[in-house]
């Protein structure tokens, strides 16, 4: 047990001292110092030769987020076709079928924002065509298009008064060049070694100790497994994700999967503070961050390793913890650390399943996903974080009697306008949506029947389904409470709508008010200016997000998760 | 006559004014205007509803219940309409001690040259009317003519007559204030009904009252959580639904209710309007709500050396006589140096001759011809009937004349001028025949405890500028002890204006104070703009506030006006959002403990009964209202000790404070409410 304690120390550990020289990195390649990858620009400059991009274009906000929407628009289109044409592509031994256009539409929007919730499961449901062209290539521009949106937002709080913001393709370019890329190669090359298939063949055949024929399906799993861990993307090669022995053969690949989860989250952090030469800054927003997440952590940790108490009261043993959903090779420690990362971030992979955790679990990892400030998904975390700030330092600047700032800009209307509407989309989308699904499912039985009944669990756990399906969407997280149903029109269309408002609304507004902010007067700071770099305004912020973000959703819980905890 | 400025909050009558004002606020159309009062209203009006449904109808709780509960919602509005009307009454009934200074009196209106005798409310801007000694000036106006001594301790409490005349910067007289001595011819400078006094009104009234940047923005923060509380009220009835648990239309509005920032809602125009009545009760005519605002933004203050950091103007302070000049000699000299000299300078060199007791009696004085200070000669003096010539002036003028004589300069008077110019003061060299007998320093003196001042405004992260006429030495002297941050030396009018612009450019905001009609320029330009009320018509106009004491250190205490009207925002709207903490737990489990037992378990508050618990949260949340009405008007105090730890201390007091509050008092009120159940 103690062994199992150490493991998810040391990883937690690593995730740290390895995100920092990260961060370092991350704020050179932005600011276009001089960096271990500069022998990239050869191929940058090809990239840029060949589709014609000026990448010292500098940006004004509104162009910045037209280039941004335009290029997600055509990707979309793009991996809807390849999505319902994948029986004719090639790269297809087994002879998987095309996507019906519900569940394309579904699986394109989830994989262009970010966000890789799954409908269908891998094996069957795509080709190696799309599993490298649609899903790793996705799992690569999604994550950069975030990474870009946020070095764009760094540009302009660093700007004195600027109109411009960074050029989108340079940042984007220079995110898989220079980040996602070499970090992913190095990963890949690691879980090759450890055995995870990489390989164009089909399914492999072979006779089991009981002599019986199985068909096993495997692909180029390495490569994709790598770039779905370390780019907050989460959609497995395999429909059970890592907890297939062939995605996440044993502890160690667990180790490094679980490490690459938080990886770059957390080096955009300590990247803003190298990036804004503002290290305490990046310290208190990291502070503030990692005690959600070891908060989060301790919880599920808590509650996975001490078992089910109504199982214990049958009087089966349970030291090894709540094992139901789990994998024997990996342990309840690891399983209940991961889901607490893959949720603080928007990553969505699973190395358990999230159907089973104990109720509380279940609660946290909604709760992380509700609040999707923590980390969060590459480059868009700390966005969902500045809007946050954006309210806190409103609040709190007028606490000590000034009209609000950030590092030296002055917060007014337009701004407050913009953040209090990000942050209302997102009970708005989760609500909204697991309200409409209740109330069909209680006002339309015939309706939900023919779509093959949705729920696996009626009562609390099954509302605790449908809530998690919406909140995993709208924050782009990817990961499913399973237990559901979800092949059908009704969730395909209504949660890839979820995840597209939940994914470009945000990124719209929050890069509008970076923007707005830039083109204001820069205010030098006085002894009067509220400072946001200290332990006090961290403290203000968490609670900011916590009365507004996740209390919002405690009479929601209160129904279903609690509901489900209290009655154990 | 100095205005009561009695500290007691709610007056009998106003309070009675401002009971009917409440119901009157009720208007839809005037409740719009505050978007979270507004849905307070519409949810209130549909209990109405649900009270006279439950009469029929069991399914929606016993009528007692509802209409119970649409009582204290009523009530809730009411407590918010009444906050904003005693601000409103406060503020104008302030006003109105300031106007009643200037009720009716006649006026002795000049029509082709002779005096017509009209009432003051018939005069009209540009009409000319004159006052003798004991005439009450019946209207704000310019002197055009003439010169008169003043007293104008109506509006400003000082007892100390002033001059006013015409010309210059100290043309403009006051409505209600009386003349002393002399004759003065007057112009009408405002129609009537349209002085600061009446704009300032109408300002308060809401009339003309426009929501600040500040309140724009906080009033969009509010609405938006609103919405959120509306998403996750609405959202709540179909998961109940779902789980097989029947919430009622009350408890629904009442959890709605709750949870939307009514506190900081109900009291936000108040905490307005207080801060515009707090600048009146310092004196202060603000133009707009938003100057009051920006005075907490303050980053510099531009302040006059005269009258704001020294006590008026300079005065003798040591008499040094030259090496073989008599001392007691010395000093007659002074004295008869000054003789002629009716500058505030020339009177504290006698002043200071008398205190050496050394001087000649006034009846031994000897008849002496005056000269007259020019501009060419640089030294004034007189001289005696014997042909004695005493002159005092400049040190190089004296030089030069002692110079052309033959005579020497001496050296260790050299040496003394050095000195004094060092520590700030500033020599005047006495000569008799053209020979140099002494020195004459001349101090200024710093107002005691400016220096702690300018210490509180750094703190606040104020800095100060000294603008002053001095040379740079003498300036940087007086910077120094004063305490302040930077001066402008050998300032010239248009000096102020290229400082503000500077600075502005560098995005930093600007207050300063001024009289003069070639301030007006600079007034407009700073970001607040004090003008004196005895200052000229133009800087009235230019600035967007008027300081009826002509006070130039009221600039500090508008800043701390500003900031307090800022952090009673924040502090309140702190509170407001941390008291849902409470309130979920005290409804989230009454709404379902009856079909789902387990809940019972988050009713940490142990409240008596699930009606119990919702009534007690909404009376809360209603009688908050009332409870920091006092807080509302009164400002939160502000303490210099540093952004960081203003906002730990506010954090604590009014977050944290925000936290417990409601715990504490929504359990009290469930004990008492449990007693009718």
């Amino acid at each position: 047990m103690n062994t199992e304690l150490l493991g998810n120390a040391l990883q937690i550990i690593l995730m740290v001292v390895l995100s920092y020289p990260l961060g370092k990195h991350i704020a050179k390649v932005y600011k276009g110092e001089k960096n271990l990858m500069d022998f990239m620009a050869p191929v940058e400059k090809w990239i840029y030769k060949l589709s014609g991009i000026d990448p010292s274009e500098e940006m004004g906000w509104k162009r910045f987020l037209k280039v941004f929407l335009t290029l997600n628009l055509f990707w979309f289109i793009w991996g809807f076709i390849l999505l319902v044409t994948q029986k004719w592509l090639p790269l297809n031994p087994d002879g998987n079928g095309n996507q019906s256009p519900h569940l394309a539409f579904n699986t394109i929007a989830s994989f262009i924002a970010n966000c890789n919730l799954q409908d269908y499961s891998g094996e069957s449901g795509l080709t190696y065509f799309t599993q490298v062209y649609m899903v790793m290539f996705f799992q690569f521009a999604s994550a950069a298009v975030g990474m870009a949106a946020m070095a764009g937002v760094l540009k302009a709080i660093a700007s004195k008064s600027s109109k411009t913001i960074g050029n989108f393709w340079y940042y984007l370019v220079r995110s898989v060049t220079r980040i996602l890329l070499p970090l992913s190669m190095m990963v890949s090359l690691f879980f090759i070694l450890q055995g995870m298939p990489m390989t164009f063949e089909g399914k492999m055949h072979i006779k089991t100790l009981e002599g019986i024929d199985q068909a096993i399906s495997q692909g180029p799993v390495a490569v994709i497994v790598s770039i779905k861990q370390l780019g907050t993307n989460g959609g497995g090669f395999f429909g059970v994700n890592s907890t297939h022995p062939l995605e996440n053969p044993n502890y160690l690949t667990n180790l490094v999967e679980s490490i690459s989860i938080l990886l770059i989250p957390m080096a955009m952090i300590f990247a803003l503070g190298f990036y804004l030469k503002k290290r305490k800054l990046s310290f208190i927003i990291f502070g503030v961050m990692f005690f959600a997440f070891i908060v989060s952590t301790s919880i599920n940790v808590h509650e996975e390793m001490n078992g089910n108490p109504r199982i214990t009261a049958m009087g089966i043993d349970q030291h090894q913890g709540a094992m139901e959903g789990k994998e024997v090779r990996l342990g309840a420690a690891a399983t209940a650390l991961w889901s607490s990362a893959t949720t603080v971030t928007s990553n969505g992979s699973v190395n358990g399943m999230h159907d089973s955790l104990m109720p509380l679990s279940g609660a946290v990892t909604l709760l992380n996903m509700q609040i999707n400030a923590w980390f969060g998904g590459v480059g868009v975390g700390f966005l969902n974080y500045y809007a946050f700030i954006i309210i806190a330092v409103f609040i709190s600047g007028m606490m000590i009697g000034r009209t609000p700032e950030f590092l030296g800009k002055k917060v007014e209307a337009k701004e407050m306008k913009i953040a209090t509407l990000v942050v209302l989309l997102h009970p708005l989308l989760i609500l909204l949506g697991t309200a409409i699904s209740s109330f069909m499912f209680v006002h339309a039985p015939a309706f939900v029947a023919k779509e093959g009944g949705w729920l696996a669990n009626p009562g609390y756990h099954g509302l605790s389904e449908m809530f998690y399906q919406f909140t995993s969407s709208a924050a782009n997280n990817g990961s499913g409470f399973e237990g559901l149903g979800d092949n059908t029109p009704f969730w395909n269309y209504s949660a890839g709508l979820v995840i597209l408002f939940g994914r470009f609304f945000p990124i719209i507004g929050q890069v509008a008010i970076a923007g707005l902010l830039a083109e204001k007067k820069f205010i030098p700071s006085s002894a009067g200016t509220l400072e946001t770099d200290t332990v006090t305004f961290g403290v203000m912020t968490f609670a900011v997000i916590f009365i507004i973000a996740a209390l919002s959703f405690f009479p929601a819980h209160a129904l279903s998760t609690i509901a489900e905890y209290l009655s154990m | 006559m100095k205005r009561d400025k009695s500290t007691s909050l709610f007056p009998k009558e106003q309070v009675k004014e401002s009971l009917s004002h409440s119901f009157r606020k009720l208007d839809p159309r005037m409740m719009i205007k505050n978007p979270v009062m507004f849905t307070v209203e519409i949810v209130t009006f549909a209990m109405f509803f649900v009270s006279i449904y439950s009469v029929f109808n069991i399914n929606q709780g016993t009528f007692a219940y509802n209409f119970t509960v649409f009582i204290i919602l009523f009530i809730t509005l009411l407590f918010a309409n009444f906050a904003e009307a005693i601000a409103e009454a406060r503020g104008k009934a302030q006003a109105d001690s300031l106007k009643k200074t200037r009720s009716e009196t006649p006026a002795k209106l000049i029509v082709g040259g002779k005096i017509e005798m009209i009432s003051s409310s018939e005069l009209k801007k540009g009409d000319i009317f004159e006052c003798e000694a004991g005439d009450t000036i019946p209207s704000d106006g310019e002197i055009v003519e003439g010169l008169a001594s003043i007293d104008e301790s109506a509006i400003t409490g000082e007892s100390a007559p002033v001059i006013r005349e015409s010309g210059g910067d100290k043309s403009s007289v006051t409505g209600g204030t009386k003349v002393l001595s002399d004759s003065i011819r007057v112009m009408v400078t405002t129609q009537p009904g349209e002085s600061f006094l009446d704009k300032m009104i109408a300002l308060v009234e809401g009339a003309s009252r426009k929501k600040t940047p500040n309140e724009i923005a906080l009033t969009i923060l509010l609405a938006g959580f609103t919405l959120v509380f509306v998403i996750v009220c609405m959202t709540l009835i179909p998961l109940a639904d779902y789980t097989g648990t029947v919430i009622t239309i009350a408890s629904v509005i009442s959890l709605f209710v709750c949870l939307i920032p009514t506190t900081i809602g109900g009291l936000l125009s108040a905490i307005g309007i207080a801060g515009m009545d707090r600048a009146l009760r310092a004196n202060v005519i603000t133009k707009s709500g938003k100057a009051v605002e920006t005075a907490g933004d303050i980053d510099t203050l531009l302040l006059d050396k005269t009258g704001t950091i020294t006590i008026g103007n300079r005065r003798a302070t040591n008499l040094y006589p030259a090496t073989g000049v008599d001392p007691d000699e010395f000093i007659r000299y002074c004295q008869l140096s000054s003789l002629a000299d009716d500058t505030p300078e020339g009177k504290s060199i006698i002043e200071l001759v008398y205190e050496n007791k050394a001087h000649i009696h006034s009846q031994d004085l000897p008849k002496v011809r005056s000269i007259k200070f020019t501009a060419e000669t640089k030294s004034s003096g007189v001289d005696l009937a014997d042909g004695t010539e005493v002159r005092k002036g400049a040190f190089d003028s004296i030089r030069k004349l002692a110079e052309a004589a033959g005579n020497s300069f001496p050296k260790e008077i050299e040496d003394f001028i050095q000195t004094i110019s060092s520590n700030g003061g500033t020599p005047l060299v006495v000569s008799v025949n053209k020979k140099v007998v002494g020195i004459i320093e001349l101090q200024d003196i710093i107002k005691p405890g400016i220096r702690e001042r300018f210490e509180r405004l750094r703190k606040m992260g104020v800095r100060t500028v000294m603008v002053t006429g001095d040379n740079p030495l003498t300036a940087k002297y007086i910077a120094n002890v004063a305490g302040v941050d930077d001066f402008i030396a050998e300032a010239k009018p248009e000096d102020k204006m290229d400082y503000i612009k500077k600075e502005q450019d560098k995005g930093k905001l600007i207050a300063m104070m001024g009289d003069g009609t070639n301030d007006a320029p600079a007034l407009a330009q700073a970001n607040v703009g004090v003008a004196m009320n005895s200052g000229t018509q133009a800087a009235k106009e230019a600035g967007n506030m008027v300081d009826l004491d002509n006070d130039p250190t009221k600039l500090i205490e508008i800043v701390e006006i500003g900031k307090q009207l800022l952090m009673t925002r924040g502090t309140l709207t702190a509170f407001s959002i941390a008291n849902d903490v409470a309130k979920y737990f005290a409804i989230v489990p009454a709404l379902f403990m009856v079909s789902i037992p387990a809940l019972a378990a988050m009713n940490i508050m142990k409240l008596h009964s699930p009606e119990s618990a919702i009534l007690s949260a909404v009376i809360f949340n209603a009688l908050i209202i009332p409870a920091l009405i006092p807080l509302a008007l009164r400002g939160v105090k502000y303490k210099p000790i540093g952004a960081s730890a203003l906002l730990r201390r506010n954090l604590l007091i009014y977050g944290f404070g925000g936290v417990i509050t409601p715990f504490l008092g929504i359990k009290l009120i469930d004990l008492f409410v449990s007693l009718f159940f």
